[in-house]
């Protein structure tokens, strides 16, 4: 195996592994501040990047619009969800937002496939953005470099909102006793919604680049990328938005160093390989890597 | 200041007040108390918004406006000039010291709130020294002194003081008490939840006693310190002779 090789599996980790962080950081986020398993947080990401071929492809916008569009739309469709499908009953055992959750999911790709056809359709970002860069001997194309600096500039400045401003330790005050929350002036149901708001926008990035790594978009396209943020949420520890983040490079790497360095014939059992190594991480680490126990949380 | 008449409070399924009448006066220390289940936490949570009265008024007097605690959203109540320290403390574990601070000055848009930090770090040294660290790692007592300092950063008018002796050590306790009467002599009025009824007449200028959800004493601390039926009443008993 040579160090060429090797990079190139470095940074196709990178690229996959900042996709997933991005989806598995808003999945986290929700989970943490309403305790809520929310599987329709990939379809927020589908529905981003229709909105997206939409600006690009049919009305021949620019990326700017694009990227504008999928921020907003994932923004104020995740908050619209939590709004009419999870407000009504949270004060409800937590399996039943679950339940609720894939209920969306479903109704989301159904709508979709109603609507706009279950048939996928190419999507191809601008050419400029699929040249190919010489990064010290391996290959990465535009797109792949603006995927990781985006995602690292966007997930500084989240955690930087989280941790230093007004606005964001009142989500995390909220997060671990809303009742307190809101005895200190906290309205709660506003600080829960900014929660569904940032992560709707962040699975909108994510979808916008996960189209265009993929080349084409469909319906049913959220389903993988929402249950890979699921598991980096829980290896990182479920409402640790650090362990999101980590889980998510954590499933990347895994992931290509599996198809790298399995025999050729394994590659296509790639993801039986990360499921098993979650159920590893799990038993040795019931609350992820960086999650506190359940008790402490609750 | 605080006025409660015929305040009528259910949670889920059953009634907790049963028309309670209560008075707090401004700059008052008015000790409620009362058994476990009496009602205490409930008026609390009343006044605060976080429970609705089925009847009866909650007002807030200041400044000449009267406001209906009944219809006021909590963060409105905070606004206004009420701050709950609430049953069991309930600080933000997983925050620092300062960041609950900063919470519990979460409405506030003065520039005070660095200064009000400050006075809280000399009122409470430890919240000082600690400052950086989880406030889940601080002791029963310091958590209390946190809880206190978090709804005195709000500067309220009225504080609710929700059972603050609750496990702690009497050392620990007799400092608690001497910072509420040194939070009244700043100004603020005092609204006293307490168990420790003994303790707390000896701060409050007035004190109503609580049992199944109905005021059945009320009067000047000294008085009710003195009161025979005290004991019995705050330990939820009926009173032996009481015939049926």
């Amino acid at each position: 195996m040579t160090t060429g090789y090797l990079l190139q599996q470095l940074i196709n980790g990178l690229v996959m592994g900042s996709v997933y962080a991005l989806v598995a950081v808003g999945f986290s986020m929700i989970y943490g501040i309403v305790r809520l398993i929310n599987f329709a947080h990939g379809d927020v990401l589908m529905v981003c990047a229709f909105s997206a071929f939409a600006v690009l492809l049919v009305f021949g916008l620019p990326l700017w619009a694009a990227v504008l569009a999928v921020l907003t739309v994932g923004a104020i469709l995740a908050m619209l969800i939590d709004l009419v499908a999870f407000r009504p009953q949270r004060a409800a055992p937590q399996v039943n937002g679950f339940i609720t959750s894939l209920g969306v999911a479903i109704l989301m790709q159904n709508l979709a496939v109603l609507l706009l056809s279950g048939q996928p359709r190419p999507f191809n970002l601008p050419t400029w953005l699929r040249t190919n860069l010489d990064v010290l001997g391996a290959r990465m194309t535009v797109l792949e470099v603006v995927t990781v600096g985006l995602t690292l500039a966007v997930l500084a400045g989240l955690l930087f909102f989280v941790r230093r401003t007004r606005l964001g330790i009142a989500m995390r005050a909220t997060a671990e006793n809303p009742t307190a929350a809101r005895l200190m002036g906290v309205r709660v149901n506003r600080a829960i919604s900014t929660a569904f708001a940032l992560g709707g926008a962040l699975a909108g990035l994510a979808g916008l680049l996960w189209a265009g790594r993929a080349g084409q978009i469909d319906p049913l396209m959220g389903f993988v990328p929402g249950l890979k943020a699921f598991v980096a949420a829980v290896i990182g520890g479920v409402g640790s938005l650090a362990g999101a983040v980590l889980g998510g490079y954590l499933l990347g790497f895994a992931e290509v160093f599996f198809v790298g360095l399995l025999p050729p014939g394994y590659g296509s059992f790639r993801d039986a390989f990360v499921f098993g190594l979650l159920i590893l991480i799990l038993l040795v680490l019931p609350n992820g890597l960086l999650g506190r126990p359940a008790e402490e949380r609750a | 200041m605080l006025r409660l008449e015929g305040l009528e409070v259910w949670r889920g399924p059953s009634a907790v007040l049963h028309g309670i009448d209560l008075e707090v006066g401004a700059g008052e220390i008015v000790a409620l108390l009362g058994a476990n289940g009496a009602g205490k936490s409930t008026t609390l949570l009343t006044v605060s918004g976080l429970l609705r009265p089925r009847s009866g008024r909650a007002t807030l007097s200041l400044d000449g406006r009267t406001l209906d605690l009944a219809r006021l959203p909590a963060d409105r109540i905070v606004a206004a000039g009420v701050a709950h320290c609430p049953e069991g403390r309930q600080i933000f574990g997983g925050l620092s010291v300062e960041e609950n601070l900063r919470i519990g000055a979460f409405l506030r848009r003065d520039g005070g709130v660095s200064e009000d930090l400050e006075a809280m770090g000399r009122l409470f040294p430890i919240l000082r020294e600690r400052r950086r660290g989880l406030a889940g790692q601080l002791s029963g007592g310091e958590q209390m002194m946190l809880a206190i300092a978090r709804a005195l950063m709000s500067r309220p008018r009225l504080l609710l003081l929700d059972e603050p002796s609750l496990g702690l050590a009497p050392q620990m306790v007799e400092t608690i008490f001497d910072v509420i009467e040194d939070i009244r002599a700043r100004g603020t009025t005092v609204l006293l939840v307490e168990q420790n009824a003994a303790m707390a007449l000896e701060i409050a200028d007035r004190g109503y006693v609580l049992e199944n959800g109905r005021v059945t004493l009320s009067g000047p601390a000294a008085e009710l310190a003195g009161d025979a039926r005290l004991r019995e009443a705050y330990l939820g008993l009926a009173p032996a002779e009481a015939a049926p």
